[in-house]
Order: structure tokens, then C-alpha cells, then sequence
């Protein structure tokens, strides 16, 4: 019955045997980057046209940082020791705003029951929703980076840092489209994502914090490579795990 | 529903027999530790309560992957069950630690790896119940409560890992040193008696809890049955 389902023409129109199965695969696999960067697309266009998802995560973020900047009193010493928690915790909050609208959309308009309809791999709609979801948070953190820079004269611009930032959002991103699929779907809808979201991306928060803490006081690679190594773990598991439970969430 | 089975009935009454037994041992039969004295008694109960809840949270992970592979509901009840009744004992665990925690280390809570992934691992499994309250169709609740809690299963060990990067007081009693753990002891040959007949105890008790507690979620899904048929 799944089977069947991916892929309801599959026993007609299609040469015989070996030919045939080559066909399928080869036509598979090359369907299956069409219809992830079609999700990535369709998104990055919709969200070019409203700017609607951009404006509110990247104006919160600035929001969050003030209050910190207040609530922290970020002078000049406090400032080295806390600038990565801030900074991660501003990622975490504008991401969660991001990840529920990105799926709220999709259900509200109807549109998740047309990407359900289309042909593809479940699997193709997950990662063309990571992706979108990823892009949307590393701009905004391309433009929170530099404004605190600004704000605060600390030179954030190292390759250590945007590597890690990088590692920590795709695993934030990974483990946060999948279970925003499933709060969209319950009836508190977007008050459970960071209820079910921050408990399980703790190691990764946690990671990146340390991480980005060692690149900006400068320690030696030995001792921020098992925070590395950790977020690197953390991306490839729950992306197998996502990928393999995905088709679980969006059934129907 | 038939009544409840003769082996549970039995059960029932070792469960709690052995919870006597158990606290003689450790009340009683135990020695009184030297530098810490009376209070150190939590810990067999501690140690008992924090074995069988991590037992049945891993349970819990493996029932979630045979459920979404046979997509039997049957899975899920006995994974619902597993859970409920392993964040009871894991809160008991967290709250008998504090006890000792307080005379120990001088103060009931501190961010130590161990105490931090306890709670998150708490809130985890609390927010599985949240999320499974939000669904109503049964199919949907039980496929999304075994994706959360697969993830959640996974999660827990990498946040233990994730948190050894700042420092531990924890002491750790079995096997392992831990030169900056606070509160050890090494044990007499009556103290570990007691530890183990605490583990065995608590081990029956979580048993025995659990096949209620499967046989409480089959009578819930007949009362829903019976409520729809009813509407019809």
C-alpha cells in the first residue's frame, strides 16, 4: 500500500525488467533534487514576495538582543563570557518563530495537502522544507552577526565561528522542521513547538555554545574540537532519524 | 473486561512486600554511613527508583520503533504505559537526590550533568504527554508520541554528553572515580545487600505498575469505543 502510494504509476507505461528498473531508479533519484530544491524554491520565493517570515524573525532578534543588552547588562567584561549564550539563545528564539510560520503555512492555505498529493519521495518534502527553514535562519544571522558587531565592537566575523553557527543551526533546523510539522498538526498548534522543540535541542544548543564560546576567547582547537565533533554527531543522527520518521508525521 | 488476572494479583502482593523489604533493608538492616550518617539511607531507594525509570524510558524508545513499523496500537498503549509510569519513578529518583543533595552538597539543586539531563529528560517525557493531549484521532496520537519519544530516547544520552563539557559533583558510586565528586562512600558487603535488594524490589514494583497500568489503557480505549458507538 506505501509502495504504491510514492509512485502510483509504476507498473504501466515503463519498459520491462532490468531497463525498467533502471529507468525508475535513475528517474528517482534526479526527482527526488527536483522536488527538494521545488519545496526550497517555492518557499524562497513566497517568503521574496511577503517578506513577511524575514521582517518579524529578524526584528525579533534585535528585540531579544535588547533585552539582554538590559537584562544582562552587557558591559565590556560581562560581554566576553556571555556574547555566544546571547547569541544562541537570539538564534534559538527567532528560529522557533521562523520553523512554526514555515509550517503554518503550509497548513492553513491548504498547501501541505497538495505537496502530499505530488509524486515525490515524503522524504524530498522534509529536506526542501529543512533547507528553506535553514536559509531563512542564516540570513537572519548574517544580518544579527554584523549589527552586533556593531552594537557591542566584538568581531564575530571568524571562520571558526560561522562554521559553527552553521553546524548548530542545521541541527537546530533538522530536529525543529520535523516537530514543527507535528505541532501544526495538534490542537495548541504553535505553542508546543518550543515545548516539544527545546528539550531535544539541548545538546545542540549546548554544544554551539561552548563552541562559540572557545573560538571567541580564543583557546586552542584541541579543546573546542569535542563540542565540534558533538554538533556534528548531533546533525547526522537526527537527520537520519527525521528522515526516517518524516513520512510518519505527514500521513494521512 | 475480565477481573484481573491471578499472576497480577500475586503480583500485586509481592510488589508490595517487597517495598517492606526493601525499606527494612535499607532502614534497618543498613549500616549507618559514617560521614554523612542517616540521610545517606535515600540513597537505595535513589538508586532503585533512577535504575527502573531509565530501564523503561529505553524500553519505551525500542516499543516507539516497533510501533512504527507494525502500526499496532497495541505498541502504543504498552509504550503510553512504559512512559507513565517511568516519569513517576525518574520524579521520585530527582526528588529523593535533592533530599540528600541538601545535607551532602548544601543545596537541594545544582547544574550537574547528571541532575541537569535527569530534568531535561523529565521535561522531554512531559511534553510527550502534552503533545499526546493535543491530538485526538488515536492513529496520529500514537504515530507522533513514538517519533517524540524515539527522539526524546535519543536525545537524553547526548544531552548526558553534552553537559559533561562544564564540571560534575556527582559522586559515582558503582564502578568509576570521580576526583572532584562530592558525598562519595565506598560500600560494606549489608549496604550493598540492601542496594541490590532495593534494585530487585523496585524492579517488581515497576513491573507490577506497568501491567496495571497496560490494563487501565485497554479499559480507556473500550470506555472511547463504547462513547462513540453510543454518539452514533
Amino acid at each position: 500500500m506505501t509502495a504504491d502510494r510514492t509512485n502510483p504509476l509504476s507498473s504501466r507505461s515503463l519498459p520491462e525488467g532490468d531497463e525498467r528498473e533502471r529507468v525508475r531508479f535513475r528517474a528517482s533519484s534526479g526527482n527526488f533534487i527536483k522536488a527538494v530544491s521545488a519545496v526550497l524554491w517555492k518557499d524562497v520565493q513566497a517568503e521574496f514576495r511577503s517578506r513577511e517570515l524575514f521582517s518579524a524573525m529578524l526584528v525579533f532578534s534585535l528585540l531579544i538582543i535588547l533585552i539582554f543588552n538590559f537584562a544582562l547588562e552587557l558591559d565590556i567584561r560581562t560581554r566576553q563570557s556571555v556574547t555566544s549564550g546571547v547569541l544562541w539563545a537570539t538564534f534559538a528564539f527567532a528560529g522557533t518563530l521562523g520553523l512554526n510560520r514555515s509550517m503554518a503555512i503550509e497548513k492553513d492555505r491548504g498547501c501541505i495537502d497538495g505537496l502530499l498529493l505530488a509524486p515525490v519521495d515524503r522524504s524530498a518534502i522534509y529536506f526542501g522544507k529543512v533547507l528553506s527553514n535553514l536559509v531563512f535562519m542564516l540570513i537572519v544571522e548574517a544580518v544579527v552577526l554584523p549589527v552586533y558587531s556593531v552594537l557591542y565592537n566584538i568581531n564575530l566575523f571568524q571562520p571558526g565561528l560561522l562554521i559553527v553557527i552553521l553546524l548548530g543551526s542545521i541541527g537546530y533546523v533538522a530536529v525543529g522542521t520535523l516537530l514543527a510539522a507535528m505541532s501544526v498538526q495538534t490542537r495548541m498548534r504553535d505553542i508546543l513547538l518550543p515545548i516539544l522543540l527545546f528539550p531535544v535541542a539541548i545538546p545542540v544548543l549546548l554544544a554551539a555554545v561552548k563552541a562559540s564560546g572557545g573560538i571567541l576567547a580564543g583557546v586552542p582547537y584541541e579543546e573546542i574540537q569535542f563540542p565540534i565533533n558533538l554538533l556534528i554527531a548531533y546533525d547526522l543522527i537526527f537527520i537520519a532519524v527525521a528522515f526516517m520518521t518524516f513520512e510518519n508525521i505527514v500521513e494521512e | 473486561m475480565p477481573a484481573r488476572p491471578t499472576l497480577l494479583k500475586i503480583l500485586d502482593a509481592v510488589a508490595i512486600l517487597m517495598l517492606g523489604v526493601a525499606t527494612y533493608f535499607a532502614l534497618v538492616k543498613a549500616p549507618t554511613e559514617l560521614v554523612m550518617g542517616q540521610v545517606q539511607r535515600v540513597f537505595y531507594f535513589h538508586i532503585g527508583t533512577a535504575w527502573t525509570a531509565l530501564l523503561g524510558f529505553l524500553f519505551a524508545s525500542v516499543l516507539s520503533v516497533i510501533y512504527l513499523i507494525t502500526k499496532n496500537l497495541k505498541w502504543d498503549r504498552y509504550q503510553v504505559a512504559a512512559i507513565e509510569v517511568s516519569l513517576v519513578f525518574f520524579l521520585i529518583t530527582i526528588m529523593l537526590g535533592s533530599i540528600w543533595a541538601y545535607p551532602a552538597w548544601n543545596t537541594w539543586w545544582t547544574w550537574d550533568p547528571r541532575l541537569t539531563t535527569a530534568a531535561i529528560t523529565e521535561l522531554v517525557y512531559i511534553a510527550y504527554f502534552m503533545l499526546r493531549q493535543g491530538i485526538d484521532d488515536p492513529d496520529r496520537r500514537a504515530r507522533f508520541g513514538a517519533v517524540y519519544a524515539l527522539l526524546g530516547g535519543i536525545s537524553a544520552p547526548i544531552t548526558f554528553f553534552a553537559i559533561r563539557l562544564y564540571r560534575t559533583i556527582h559522586p559515582v558510586v558503582i564502578a568509576g572515580t570521580n576526583p572532584k565528586a562530592e558525598g562519595s562512600f565506598s560500600m560494606t558487603p549489608d549496604m550493598l545487600n540492601a542496594m541490590f535488594v532495593a534494585l530487585i524490589a523496585f524492579s517488581v514494583i515497576f513491573i507490577d505498575l506497568y501491567w496495571n497500568r497496560i490494563r487501565l489503557g485497554h479499559l480507556q480505549d473500550k470506555v472511547e469505543q463504547l462513547k462513540l458507538k453510543v454518539m452514533m
